[in-house]
C-alpha cells in the first residue's frame, strides 16, 4: 500500500456524530431542568391558593 | 434550594478543559495511523464513549443493590440518571463504531460477538426505561427498577468479554493478542497518551452529567410530589 487510506469522510462522520449527540443531550437537559422548574412554580403557587 | 453548587461549576469548567484538550490531542498530537488512515481517530472517543456506557450501567447495578438495602429513593435518582447516560454513551460507541468498520471491515454491520453483545446490551437498559414509564407509583417503580437493573448488570461482563471468550474480528484493545482481528493495531506512546487522556477525560464528563442528571431528577421527584399532594 502506498500509504494511508483515504478515510477522511469516516472520520468526519464520526467525530460529527458524537458532538451533534452530546449537545442534543445537554440541550435537552436545560430544557427539561426550565421545564420543570416552571411546572414547580405552578404547582406551588395552586398549593398556596386551595 | 436548586442553585448551582461551586463545586459543579468548577467541575463544568474543568470537563470543558478536558474534552478540548482531548479532541485538540486526538487531531493534532496523535498520529495518523499507517494503513487506516484519518478514521482510526475515532477509536479515541468511541471506546472512551463504550467505556463509560459500561461504567453507567455498573453503576446502576450498585444504586439498585443500594436502594434495596435503604429503601432510599434518592438510589431510584441515582440509577434512572446513570441508565440514560449510559445509553447515550453506548449508543454513540455503537454508531462511531459501525463508522470505522465501513472502511476497515468493508460493512457498517455485522453479527460479530461484541456487537451483537453491545446491542442486546442497550435494548436491556431501553427496556429499563420502558418498565419505568409504565409504573406509576414511585416505590414500585424504584423497587423493579433497582431489581431489573441488577440482573440487567449481568450484561456488562459478558460484552466486556465476549472479544476475549468467542471468535471476533473485533480488535482487542487491552491486552491485545490477537493480531488476526481485522482493524487491529498497535499504538505508539503518543497514541496510547491519547487513548488513556480520552477515557480519563470522558470519565470526569460521565461525572459531571451524573450531577446534573441527578439534579433534574431531584426536580422531577419534588414534582411529582407535588402533584400527588394536590391530587390528594
Amino acid at each position: 500500500m502506498d500509504g494511508p487510506a483515504n478515510t477522511m469522510v469516516y472520520m468526519i462522520a464520526g467525530y460529527a456524530v458524537i458532538f451533534t449527540v452530546l449537545l442534543v443531550y445537554l440541550i435537552s437537559l436545560v430544557i427539561r431542568w426550565r421545564n420543570l422548574r416552571q411546572e414547580e412554580e405552578i404547582l406551588r403557587e395552586i398549593e398556596k391558593k386551595s | 434550594m436548586d442553585a448551582k453548587p461551586r463545586l459543579l461549576t468548577i467541575l463544568d469548567a474543568v470537563t470543558a478543559l478536558m474534552m478540548t484538550a482531548a479532541t485538540i490531542m486526538v487531531f493534532a498530537y496523535a498520529p495518523m495511523e499507517a494503513v487506516m488512515g484519518p478514521v482510526q481517530k475515532v477509536f479515541y472517543f468511541h471506546v472512551a464513549h463504550s467505556w463509560v456506557g459500561m461504567l453507567s450501567f455498573v453503576v446502576a447495578g450498585i444504586a439498585g443493590i443500594a436502594y434495596l438495602r435503604t429503601k432510599n429513593m434518592k438510589w431510584d435518582i441515582v440509577g434512572l440518571a446513570t441508565v440514560e447516560l449510559g445509553m447515550v454513551f453506548m449508543l454513540v460507541g455503537i454508531v462511531t463504531g459501525s463508522i470505522w468498520a465501513r472502511p476497515i471491515w468493508n460493512t457498517w454491520w455485522t453479527w460479530d460477538p461484541r456487537l451483537t453483545t453491545t446491542t442486546i446490551m442497550e435494548l436491556i437498559y431501553a427496556a429499563y426505561l420502558m418498565l419505568r414509564q409504565g409504573i406509576e407509583d414511585p416505590e414500585r417503580r424504584a423497587r423493579f427498577g433497582a431489581v431489573y437493573a441488577i440482573v440487567g448488570v449481568i450484561s456488562v461482563p459478558l460484552t466486556f468479554f465476549s472479544i476475549r471468550i468467542f471468535r471476533t474480528i473485533h480488535p482487542v484493545v487491552i491486552g491485545s493478542g490477537d493480531a488476526g482481528a481485522e482493524g487491529s493495531f498497535d499504538m505508539t506512546p503518543r497514541m496510547l497518551q491519547v487513548f488513556f487522556f480520552s477515557l480519563i477525560t470522558f470519565t470526569v464528563f460521565y461525572f459531571d452529567l451524573m450531577w446534573h442528571r441527578i439534579r433534574l431528577g431531584s426536580l422531577a421527584q419534588r414534582v411529582e410530589q407535588l402533584k400527588l399532594r394536590l391530587s390528594e
